[in-house]
């Protein structure tokens, strides 16, 4: 997958998961600042993007996604 | 008239089989219908008991969807019936958030999902097992949610006493209200147990219907042919508020939470005490705690589960608490038409009770056939009962595994 697909999937999750209306999802949006994913559902949009993607994000990795691309850019690179 | 601070009902909400609001429900019970249908879901096959009064009803529309997925459905359903119930009283920009209580309970709480999880975690591994999975089976959950639904800060409390649940959630409200800890409580309790565990282990036990080939008349309190219980989900909620509130803003007064009495058989984990001592002693608390005296009681909504043991030994209570003017009193079991919602039942027959009050009507109660002469009460039984006198005194029995008797008394205003 692609950016650009990621991207969109991403979208997907933090609504159904978060509760994130589609259009306030963007590359340099902050989970915790902007879009206000608390830990708990931090964890729910991990998982459900594992189990989308098929990949595994370490929780010491979690630590280091504070934007949605950073996320969108950890899936690119390891699926 | 009791000496206590009165605190009266200024709010309703309902989540049956029967219907997703007061109104609906009301109007099925008085229609003489039942909600209990077949269980015809693939994981039902092979139970013993597959009768269940589920809801069928789309609530998807009332609950917001990322909170809905983070709830067990008993929770789903105690925050919709508790949202109508504030709505109803029109509350909430009244009454300041830390005069604002909840006590809301449920009998045995997320197992629906504790077995999703468990089937997660064995198919899946420990780590697919969803982060919410704590706060929402904890037994609490109803009372948390709803706390944060309505900004509750006067506290939140959630009793637990198997099917007395939701009537000592009333008993508990209104005592943070006499205590002076809060002007207005949320109370009640919820059930959603309908899945093979639960009905698997309540017909381990024995004791529900095996009346599988007739769905609606498998609840049958007071009949002969009576079987066992049968599992039903749903929610009831009551707002209730100080008198001097709710005058104050000029509320909707339902009728009045005149008093309540509690007790304890310490005689079996699962079996009533066949005297009915401990749950006659409940009645005449409550009717002690109201300021009335036993001849005031004019209506009883009773316990009465369709199980042979346990319709038996609430009557014989009844008799023991009110000798001779047990004649007096006319009993209805509600569960005849909505099966049995375990904590669930003590809320949502109490609003049924105030239904029956305000409308001057006691609804009959169905399915009775072949009335057991055993059953030593005035049950109204082929047409709904009108009430009369311009004072009622009702009293709602809930009686739960341990031991656990609850009265409430509810008195007309």
């Amino acid at each position: 997958m692609n950016t650009e697909e990621v991207m969109r999937e991403m979208a997907v999750i933090l609504d159904e998961v978060a509760g994130v209306a589609a259009d306030q999802v963007a590359m340099d949006k902050s989970f915790t600042d902007d879009l206000e994913v608390d830990s708990l559902s931090m964890v729910e949009v991990v998982m459900a993007a594992e189990d989308k993607f098929g990949v595994k994000i370490p929780d010491e990795e979690v630590k280091n996604l504070r934007t949605v691309g950073d996320a969108v850019n950890f899936i690119v690179k390891s699926a | 008239m009791s000496a206590h601070t009165r605190v009266v009902v200024t709010g309703l909400g309902l989540v049956t089989p029967l219907g997703t609001d007061v109104a609906s429900t009301w109007q099925a019970v008085l229609a003489g219908k039942s909600g209990v249908r077949a269980l015809h879901e693939d994981w039902a096959v092979d139970l013993s008991s597959k009768v269940a009064g589920a809801i069928d009803a789309d609530l998807s529309g009332v609950l917001d969807k990322v909170a809905a997925r983070r709830m067990d459905r008993s929770t789903q359903f105690a925050v919709v019936a508790a949202k109508q119930a504030v709505a109803d009283a029109d509350v909430l920009a009244n009454v300041d958030p830390i005069r604002l209580g909840v006590a809301f309970g449920t009998g045995i709480g997320g197992l629906s999902t504790v077995m999703q999880q468990m089937q997660i975690l064995n198919e899946r591994g420990p780590d697919r097992v969803n982060p919410l999975t704590v706060p929402m089976i904890m037994p609490n959950a109803a009372a948390a949610l709803i706390e944060l639904e309505i900004g509750a800060q006067a506290g939140a409390h959630a009793p637990v006493s198997a099917c007395a649940t939701s009537a000592e959630a009333i008993a508990w409200g209104t005592q943070m209200i006499r205590d002076n800890r809060a002007d207005v409580v949320v109370v009640g309790g919820t059930e959603a147990v309908i899945n093979r565990l639960a009905m698997a282990a309540f017909s381990a036990m024995r004791a529900m219907s095996t009346r599988n080939d007739d769905p609606a008349t498998a609840s049958r309190p007071y009949d002969l042919g009576r079987d066992g219980f049968v599992m039903s989900e749903g929610a009831g909620a009551l707002v209730l508020e100080r008198l001097t509130h709710a005058t104050a803003r000029g509320a909707n007064i339902y009728a009045e939470i005149a008093g309540f009495g509690m007790t304890s058989d310490a005689h079996h984990i699962a079996a009533p005490d066949p005297a009915g001592a401990g749950a006659a002693r409940a009645m005449l608390a409550a009717v002690v705690d109201a300021g009335a005296t036993t001849t005031d009681v004019l209506h009883l909504n009773a316990h009465a589960t369709s199980t042979p043991l346990g319709d038996i030994a609430e009557a014989a209570a009844v008799r023991k608490a009110f000798g001779s003017h047990t004649d007096q009193i006319a009993v209805t079991a509600p569960k005849s038409s909505i099966g049995h919602t375990l904590g669930g039942a003590g809320a949502i027959e109490s609003i049924l009770t105030i239904m029956s009050i305000i409308n001057k009507q006691i609804p009959r109660t169905i399915n009775i056939s072949d009335f057991d002469s055993k059953v030593n009460l005035d049950v109204v039984i082929n047409e709904h009962r009108a009430i009369s006198n311009s004072e009622i005194l009702a009293l709602n029995n809930s009686f739960g595994f341990g031991g656990h008797n609850v009265c409430v008394a509810i008195r007309n205003y």
